[in-house]
């Protein structure tokens, strides 16, 4: 459902070359639960970008539901949900309600299916209440979900999250895990989030990409991780030894597996 | 795309009827500085009967043509070239991962009808010199065809500032000056400039193809510097062509976008 081969993408921030993702290659299949961690920087959002068409990769070859993003970015917007925990898609000055309706028109969701996709997700959301309110009114919590609604309308076959979780309480992050779950266990919704709640990982997926300085650490699953810290018991320990160890290794090129083929020709 | 900025443009509509004082404001504030304009033109022709050899009822023709094409483009397709706040808010992010055209976003974007005041005020103008002008039925077709391609070259110029704003942050300030300073020079006849500024917006920034070639070719008029009067003609080919290169432009900026660091 997800494949990218040898992928990159630089920045240049006065005239100094940023490699943000470099040489990054992973498959996720259709139906997966795949958690994307890695320490601040280390290039989760810009590959979540990548992903999803928003950014033009400087190198490597990436497919999602069969298609080049960044080339058939319309395309593949009809085939993928997409939430950013750290900004709404929703429209600041509309009631919530107003909003969906006009993600609806965008997406040419049929009116009776709407009205059945959100009845349904009124229920599991628990999104009656504040349908009304303009989404600037709407609590961190109370958006999540109006932004994972309209993710949803659709009906996706992937979904891709930018730290879902980040900000919200106890009660409603395990409502958003538990309503990600049985999306994943009973629709069959291929999911890809970034997170840097372990807890997330630990309810939720099968399967952790870690991230490090751009490059893919490790990909496996969550016995993997702990095999990297053998007798440490609490994941967060784990993930804190793999996160401070990065950060003593040095940013700039650590030396390539092969010959990075990044750089601003493959731009164009 | 016509439907989907029809969409967005009625849903910001009806947002911005929740507040009709800032509504009655903003539409007044833009016949104010319409009014302006026009009584620019009135002083002018008070103390003189041509200016560079029109009369009042030819340069009220030149000047509608370009203020109602400005107008119009600016009402639908201005918000294009103030994209660097998206861009920096990082609201094209979600623009892009919309099904959707971002520029039909962009330019949708908290549309408000209210500009529609200046481009009555414009048409008025016009309509008022065309009834007084007596031109030829054979060559009036030719007055929407210079309107139409007038909107079709401002909304170019729109597109080629917002398309600069990928690279340059600063570009809002540069694209109002060819935008707004085009829809000022083409207020009057352009036989008013210097020659080197008339070629300069005949064959490098076509502007002379929004109201002067065409403009002259209604009125039955020789080309100052010589000029075949068929030039006139020329205009949709013009505005097309700038289309195309304009189209080009903001391709390159889309994928050329760098998204924010957060
Ligand atoms: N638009 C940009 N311009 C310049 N540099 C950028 C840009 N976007 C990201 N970067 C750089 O790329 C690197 C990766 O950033 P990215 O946002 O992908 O990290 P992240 O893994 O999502 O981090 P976090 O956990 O803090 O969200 C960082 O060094 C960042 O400074
Ligand atoms: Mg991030």
């Amino acid at each position: 459902m997800i494949e990218a081969d040898g992928v990159g993408r630089t920045f240049t921030v006065r005239r100094r070359v940023v490699h943000a993702v470099r040489d990054l290659s992973f498959r996720v299949a259709a139906g997966e639960f795949v958690a994307c961690l890695g320490p601040n920087g280390a290039g989760k959002s810009t590959t979540i970008k990548m992903l999803t068409g928003i950014l033009t990769p400087t190198s490597g070859r990436i497919r999602v539901a069969g298609l080049d993003p960044s080339r058939r970015r319309t395309a593949l917007a009809r085939r993928i949900g997409v939430v950013f925990g750290q900004r709404t898609t929703l429209w600041w000055d509309l009631p919530l309600r107003d909003s969906l309706e006009l993600v609806r028109l965008l997406y040419k969701v049929d009116r009776k299916v709407f009205r059945e996709r959100l009845d349904e997700m009124c229920d599991l959301l628990d999104l009656g209440g504040f349908l009304a309110t303009p989404v600037r009114q709407l609590s961190l919590g109370q958006r999540m979900r109006g932004d994972i609604t309209a993710a949803l309308l659709h009906d996706p076959a992937v979904l891709v999250l930018d730290e879902p979780t980040i900000g919200l309480d106890v009660v409603s992050k395990a409502e958003v895990r538990d309503f990600l779950r049985r999306l994943n266990a009973e629709r069959g919704t291929t999911v890809l989030l970034t997170t840097h709640d372990l807890g997330d990982v630990e309810r939720l997926c099968r399967r952790v990409l870690l991230i490090d300085h751009g490059r893919l650490a490790l990909d496996g699953t969550l016995d993997d991780l702990r095999a990297t810290a053998p007798g440490v018991t609490s994941i967060e320990e784990v993930v804190a030894g793999l996160y401070l160890r990065s950060r003593t290794t040095p940013r700039t090129p650590p030396p390539a597996p092969r010959p990075a083929p990044d750089g601003p020709s493959g731009r164009a | 795309m016509i439907r989907t900025y029809a969409l967005l443009a009625w849903t910001w509509t009806r947002a911005a009827a929740q507040y009709p004082l800032s509504f009655a404001l903003m539409t007044a504030g833009g016949l104010v500085v319409g009014g302006l304009d026009i009584a620019v033109i009135w002083v002018i022709f008070a103390n003189t009967d041509a200016l560079a050899g029109f009369g009042l009822t030819e340069v009220m023709f030149l000047y509608g043509a370009s203020q109602l094409a400005f107008a119009l483009a600016d009402m639908l397709f201005g918000n294009v070239d103030r994209i660097s706040q998206h861009i920096g808010a990082g609201t094209l992010d979600v623009m892009l991962i919309r099904p959707v055209s971002p520029f039909v976003q962009v330019a949708a974007d908290r549309f408000t009808p209210h500009r529609i005041g200046r481009s009555i005020q414009a048409g008025a103008v016009l309509a008022v010199g065309l009834t007084r002008l007596d031109v030829p039925l054979g060559r009036v077709w030719m007055v929407p065809v210079m309107v139409v391609s007038g909107i079709v070259i401002f909304t170019a110029l729109f597109t080629l500032g917002g398309a600069l704003q990928f690279l340059l942050t600063a570009a809002p300030e540069v694209a109002n000056a060819f935008t707004y300073g085009g829809a000022t020079l083409t207020q009057y006849p352009l036989s008013v400039y210097d020659t080197r500024v008339v070629r300069g917006l005949t064959f490098v920034l076509p502007l002379a193809f929004v109201n002067w070639q065409p403009g002259l070719y209604v009125l039955g008029r020789p080309d100052p510097l010589g000029l075949p009067s068929w030039t006139g003609l020329l205009s949709p080919a013009a505005a097309l062509t700038l289309a195309a290169v304009a189209a080009l432009a903001w391709r390159a900026g889309i994928r050329r976008y760098r998204s924010t660091g957060s």
